[in-house]
Parts: structure tokens; sequence; C-alpha cells
């Protein structure tokens, strides 16, 4: 399975990304997309909104079922990608691409507090027993 | 420990997503739900349903102990093989299971049932043999695997995987079954597209399986069935209906026969039921996707989805609902998703018959 080494994770599956402009991209892991299958409908949430640590904030429908995403940590919302919106299924076809929106964080150290490729390989393994 | 029907191993060789499916180990996907289910509208797909239980009734009165067991009126069977939609009810109207009957013989008929209901069903046909015709035997045929080919390509398909089948399936017109040798071949289907249900000896299965697969039916699993149904607008049990609900609450009012001086079981109750509610298709006009037990609101009052997906076929989001009686085609009608009110319209189903978008 697929978690690359430059990615945090949480519990619930998600992906952050510390982008080069000091914006957090987040997204769901490879091992969520693959539980929830053919991803047909992606909600994003609305630019400024102020996210906590954990907080509900978006959807992602698979034919199965709906799955609610989790902001990773605390901070602004700067961007929905809207590219999901026609294109649900590129969250299927490379999950650490589809990144589903981005954040300003309040406080940037919040990412060592979440679980490294390590961590998250051994949290997944956890899960499947 | 889960039950496993025959074809497991292949299921496990073509690295099935298996999941609990009323106590067995099924194929939920191949891979991609959405891929098998275009598969299945576009060529031909193949579905392990050995789940479902053949039930063989046998003995002299027969016919006279189904026209009772059974809703629709079994007199509808006259020529060999031909096959019946139907529920059984109890006394209260309420919907025991949904099977197909299929007439072999005067003293041969062949009935097919839900897997999460075979029990009980196995259960109630007991009671009402032993009240209404003792010397009949019911026979479960737990010995029997079940795989179902369908699509438009599913004919040629099945013919060059089981050679002599052609010269006697070809002519069976949609809703006939016919015994060659060891298989039963049935026209009949849960996806809305010509194809076959098949009924082999379990130790044939995994050859006959293998066999389908050279010939290039591709493995489907239950996603794709339950995607395919539902744009067939086809009900399924435990869904749509359950013994809580009457056929004419279900869509089903066209498989059961009032008609004539003919008793059935539940027949009382339905005469007395009040009729309020009725099945209708939702076409979703806004962003998201319809799921069962979503609130319906309407201009008459709340109804409730019994099943809602993505429909692949539409790109679009489709259901099925139980809203109050004096709701129309054509009406709007809004769902709560997450707690948002979106708009969807009542439409006509099936939504998808035959590859073809119908809404």
């Amino acid at each position: 399975m697929s978690i690359p080494a430059d990615l945090k994770y949480t519990k619930s599956h998600e992906w952050a990304r510390l982008e080069a402009d000091g914006g957090v991209s987040v997204g769901i892991t490879h091992h969520a997309q693959e539980l929830l299958g053919d991803m047909v409908f992606v909600e994003t949430p609305t630019v400024g909104r102020k996210l906590v640590a954990g907080e509900e904030c978006a959807v992602v429908e698979s034919v199965k079922a709906a799955s609610d995403v989790y902001s990773p940590i605390a901070g602004e919302v700067l961007a929905g990608n809207g590219d999901l919106e026609g294109a649900p299924e590129s969250i299927n076809q490379d999950p650490y691409a589809a990144w589903m929106f981005r954040l300003k964080p309040d406080n940037v150290t919040a990412l060592d507090g979440l679980m490294d490729a390590t961590a998250y390989a051994a949290h997944v393994e956890s899960e499947a027993h | 420990m889960l039950k496993q029907t025959p074809l497991n191993a292949k299921h496990h060789e073509a690295n099935a997503k298996l999941v609990d499916f009323s106590g067995w180990e099924m194929p939920i996907h191949y891979g991609s739900q959405v891929e098998e289910h275009h598969f299945v509208r576009n060529d031909a797909g193949m579905f392990d349903v050995s789940h479902m239980l053949p039930v063989d009734i046998k003995g002299v009165g027969t016919r006279a102990f189904l026209r009772k067991l059974v809703a629709n009126n079994i007199d509808k069977l006259q020529t060999t093989g031909r096959a019946l939609y139907t529920c059984m009810l109890h006394e209260g109207g309420g919907v025991v299971d949904d099977l197909i009957v299929y007439f072999m013989s005067e003293s041969w008929f062949r009935l097919v049932v839900n897997a999460g209901c075979a029990d009980k069903d196995l259960a109630w046909m007991e009671v009402q043999r032993e009240k209404l015709a003792p010397k009949l035997s019911i026979t479960p045929r737990r010995d029997l695997a079940m795989i179902a080919i369908q699509g438009p390509n599913a004919a040629t398909k099945l013919w060059a995987a089981m050679p002599g089948t052609r010269e006697l399936a070809e002519a069976m017109k949609p809703f006939h079954a016919v015994v060659v040798g060891e298989m039963f071949v049935a026209r009949t289907g849960y996806t809305g597209e010509d194809g076959f249900e098949v009924m082999v000896p379990n130790k044939a299965a995994p050859f006959f399986w293998q066999a389908l697969l050279e010939a290039g039916v591709k493995p489907c699993g239950l996603g794709a069935r339950d995607t395919l149904r539902l744009e067939a607008g086809m009900n399924l049990y435990g869904q749509d209906m359950d013994e809580g609900v009457t056929p004419f609450d279900s869509g089903l009012a066209w498989t059961v026969d009032m008609s004539g001086e003919r008793d059935f079981i539940g027949k009382d109750a339905l005469s007395r039921l009040p009729r309020n509610r009725q099945l209708v298709g939702l076409k979703l006009l806004d962003r998201g996707v319809l799921r069962g037990h979503q609130s319906v609101f309407t201009a008459l009052g709340e109804g409730e989805i019994t099943s809602g997906s993505f429909s692949p076929t539409l790109n679009g989001s489709v259901a099925l609902a139980r809203v109050p009686v004096g709701i129309k085609v054509g009406d709007t009608v809004e769902v709560d998703i997450r707690g948002k009110r979106m708009k969807a319209a009542v439409v006509k189903y099936p939504f998808v018959r035959n590859g073809k978008a119908l809404v």
C-alpha cells in the first residue's frame, strides 16, 4: 500500500501536506478511497470558514456510502478543489494528488501532532484486525 | 463464521473484496463497482448468486398449494418452464419474501428465495404445507449453485462457454426456464438487461464460472447488482419492502391478483387495509446522492427513501421512495440530505432498461 513519507496522517484517514506557501492541503488516503470505492460526489468547505481540529468539514460519497471528512488541524479554509466536482473519480485514481481543501493553519506546529507514514501504516494495520 | 458459496475460491483468485451479506461471504466488487455496472449494461457480466436458495415443491396438488401460498396467481403459469414473480405474504398482508416461481410440471414447481429470508421462508412454507397439503414435499436445494449472466452479450457468451446450451435455450423467451442435463437455465435476472440465471450442481460451479470467464464474461459483485437493479426499478427485499408493509405500499400491486374467488394468504387483509402509501421514482435535481432512509417532504406529507444511489448509467442520483398516495409523476419534492433540503423530481421508473436511460 502506498503511504507517501512526506505527508502527515489522521486516524480518520485524512492526509495533510504543508505547501511551500505555508498553506496546508488536505485529502483522503489511498486506504480510505479503497474502503469507500468508486467516488461519485464531493462537497468541499466554503472559503473563509474557520475550522477546529477534528471538525467535520467536507463529504465524500462513493456509490456505496457517504463519508465525512474531518479537518486534521485548526485553520481557515483558503480554497476548495473545484476540479473534484466534475471528476470525483480522481480521488480513486490519485488520492494524494486529489486535495479536497487548503487551510491557512492557525498554528503550523499542529502538524507535528499528526501521524507520520510509519505510524499511519501501523494504524491501518491495527484497524484491519 | 460466514457461509461460503462453491465459488468462494474463484472470488479470492480474482481479488474480490468480500463482505458479509446476510451471513454469506460475498464479493461486493472485484476492483470497481462502476466499471462492473457499465460492463453489464454494455457487454456481459456474471454474478455469483449461490447464496439465494432454490426450493423444489413436488407432489400432486402443488399448483393448488401455491395458489394459496403466494399473492400472484399461479394459474398465469400454463406453459412448461414459465416463471412468475410474486410476493409471499403473511395473514396481515406484510411481505414475508419476494420470489420467482418456475412451473416445470404439475408435480414440480421451483421457487427461488432471498438468502436473508431462506430460513424463515422454509419454516413458513413448512407450516403452510402441514396445514394445507401435507403430502407435498418441500426441498431446499443447497446442493445447487447459481450464476447470473447478464447483459446484451450474455446469450452469445453463454453459448460459447457451454456448448449445447444454445440449441436448448436460444428459442427460450424471457421469463422462461429449461432443464439442460444437470443445469437449470432460466432467462431471468435482476439488472434490466437480457440474461440468464443458471443453476448447476455445487461441484460443477467453479468449472462453469471458469468457462464463462474464458468466454469474456466479467465477474461482477453485489455492489453493481444493487445499482443495476435500482436503475431497472426492481425492489430489494429488506429495503423496499418487508413484513411491515404490503405489496401495495411497495410498488408491487402488479404482482398481486385480487380478482376472482381465489383466496391467498394475506388477501383478506389487503382488501381491508387503507391504501395510503405508494412507491415512486425520484431523480435528484440538486447535487448529492439519494440514500435509503432519507426523509422526503411532499405537498401531501412526509415519506421516506427506501433505496437510493448514484446511478452510473444516468450519472446522477435516483431513488425509490415511499410517499403519500396522490403524489404524481412531475411533482417536485424535497429530500433531507445530511440536514439540507434538496430538490428531486418524481419520475416514472424503471429509470433504465436494456441499456437505455428512460428518465
